[in-house]
């Protein structure tokens, strides 16, 4: 076999880069920066957070703030979504695009007040998103408030009852697609009811200086109802069953939002924005490809890079593709010619030569089931809620559980802890 | 880590066990351990003539696509079929249940050329950096 390779020397590392190495985290380069891949297996940690609860180092994850009086109107000009929906204490999952269309970076955008919001962006784009959005800020202030934010997230059915046992806020009442600040394990946290898994959770950002106590507390919390570390491999996993892209994956500068399915997240109609003219224009003329979700229908698993064709024709890429631990079948996201791209439509996918059956299913893979879930009541119409790729019902509302997290979320307010990732 | 006495090992992780002629191959407890859960398998059909060195097979963890390779020249005499269903066989039993191929060994003096127990010990020791 190839061997694995430890990851170069050089890297950006979180806070918490000590407790992953003293719970044994195999370590890999993501992004710049050193990150745990798994600590017990990537198997084992993505049932963990189908079946109970698991908790996340995202501290790679960047926040940006936006403030001042004009901190609304340059996050409108920045973003594709309707940044006018959002009231105090509510996160978005949007766009930065460029005039062209295509995506600077996926992210979730917070309105801690009328002239204070933040982004959390992908930990490999804050670099190129700080760039953009200094350059078309306007008037409003923006500040990097990565370095001293650290982020975790909590996700997975008793994620709820974990995250009650280290704070008085009334999580009951924090609906998907919403935060709040307060104090968890006794230090001053932004809560937000969002994640990148499929399951319901939280994504906390505090000071980085304290990531160590509340990464401690949680675990002790949770040890007794099965909550335990997840890496970047599960996280991977769980996104992908989930029908949510990644940026660097699915999502890039040359991809556009309608391509990757993401329409529910761009306004054309509504206020300007940075790429709505080129969208529109794409729009009007239709996408050339489209991304879908692919099932396997034959031995192999799709992996990103490999060609997919229809009667031996070349009509696209997969992006991502993996064995699906929930479902038990290899699943994954390909870009494909868009007049082909419905589900029930079987093309095939090349294996290292052997042309491997695969059906166009609609996304999500795996939706997770919600029974004793209080119906989450003014879904935000249209809301935010996590892109399913491939013609997949995004949930609205409600359940819009999740988020698109791979954008993160920011935040940031000023004496609070921000942070934000995605 | 186990790594028998019994069996000879290559630098790609691979182990194998001789006899009478006949090389029973699979990967060893440090490469299951390093590719974590494995999903998937590929092996080559029986009666498929095999150089040294040559891609043997392929196998999938969840995150990564690993190549096999023939640790020893021959030809495939058996495959083992059981880790279609179940390859995750080879993380729980990799010197036993989870074997991959045997092969009728065209030449036994390749086997000079691999490591004993010792020697692979050494070898992850030292060089895997």
């Amino acid at each position: 076999m190839n061997d694995t390779s430890a990851p170069p020397a050089g890297l950006a590392r979180t806070p918490l880069s000590e407790q992953h190495r003293a719970l044994g985290a195999k370590l890999v380069e993501f992004g710049g920066w050193e990150m745990p891949l798994s600590y017990r297996g990537i198997v084992d940690e993505h049932r963990a957070v189908r079946a109970a609860a698991g908790l996340f180092d995202v501290s790679h994850m960047g926040e940006i703030e936006l403030i001042g009086p004009q901190a609304a109107a340059a996050c409108q000009r920045l973003t594709t979504n309707d940044v006018r929906r959002l009231g105090n204490g509510h996160v978005q999952y949007t766009l930065l695009c460029r005039e062209d269309g295509g995506i600077v970076d996926d992210v979730t955008l917070y309105r801690v007040d009328d002239q204070r919001y933040f982004f959390c962006v992908n930990a490999a784009n804050i670099a190129k998103g700080l760039a953009w959005i200094e350059e078309h800020a306007g008037a409003a202030a923006v500040v990097d408030r990565s370095a001293a934010t650290a982020s975790l997230a909590l996700q997975g059915p008793a994620a709820a009852d974990i995250l009650a046992r280290l704070t008085s806020l009334p999580l009951s009442d924090l609906r998907s697609f919403r935060f709040a600040r307060g104090e968890v394990a006794g230090m001053p946290a932004f809560v937000s009811r969002t994640g990148y898994t499929g399951e319901d959770g939280f994504e906390l950002y505090v000071d980085a200086a304290r990531v160590v106590d509340l990464w401690g507390a949680l675990l002790g919390a949770g040890a007794p109802v099965g909550l335990e570390p997840v890496g970047l491999g599960a996280r991977d996993t769980l996104r992908l069953e989930a029908g949510f892209p990644l940026y660097g994956h699915e999502l890039d500068d040359q991809t556009s939002p309608l391509a990757a399915g993401l329409q529910r997240w761009v306004r054309l109609d509504g206020e300007d924005f940075i790429g709505r003219a080129a969208l529109r224009r794409e729009r009007e003329q239709g996408s050339p490809r489209r991304l879908v979700g692919l099932e396997m229908r034959g031995p192999g698993i799709a992996r990103r890079g490999y060609r997919v064709s229809f009667e031996g024709a070349a009509v696209g890429i997969v992006t991502s593709g993996t064995m699906s631990p929930t479902l038990g079948r290899a699943v994954a996201l390909a870009y494909v010619s868009a007049a082909l791209a419905n589900p029930g439509t079987m093309l095939a996918v090349d294996v290292r030569g052997r042309s491997i059956p695969a059906e166009i299913v609609a996304t999500p893979f795996y939706r997770r089931p919600r029974p004793a879930e209080p119906a989450a009541p003014e879904a935000q119409p249209e809301g935010e809620a996590a892109p399913a790729p491939g013609g997949g019902e995004p949930r609205v509302g409600a359940a819009a559980d999740a988020p698109a997290a791979a954008a993160g979320d920011t935040a940031a307010a000023p004496g609070a802890p921000r942070e934000g990732e995605s | 880590m186990q790594i028998p006495e019994t069996l000879r090992y290559s630098e790609e992780h691979e182990w194998v066990l001789v006899d009478d002629g006949v090389a029973t191959i699979g990967i060893t407890d440090h490469a299951q351990e390093e590719l974590g859960d494995i999903v998937f398998v590929e092996l080559p059909a029986i009666g498929a003539e095999l150089a040294k060195a040559a891609t043997l097979g392929v196998v999938e963890s969840v995150k990564a696509v690993s190549d096999v390779y023939a640790p020893i020249g021959g030809t495939v005499t058996a495959v083992n079929g059981a880790l279609a269903d179940k390859p995750e066989t080879i993380n729980e039993d990799p010197y036993g249940a989870g074997w991959l191929v045997k092969v009728a060994v065209a030449d036994p003096g390749e086997l000079d050329g691999l490591m004993t127990a010792a020697q692979y010990r050494d070898f992850l020791a030292g060089g895997k950096a």
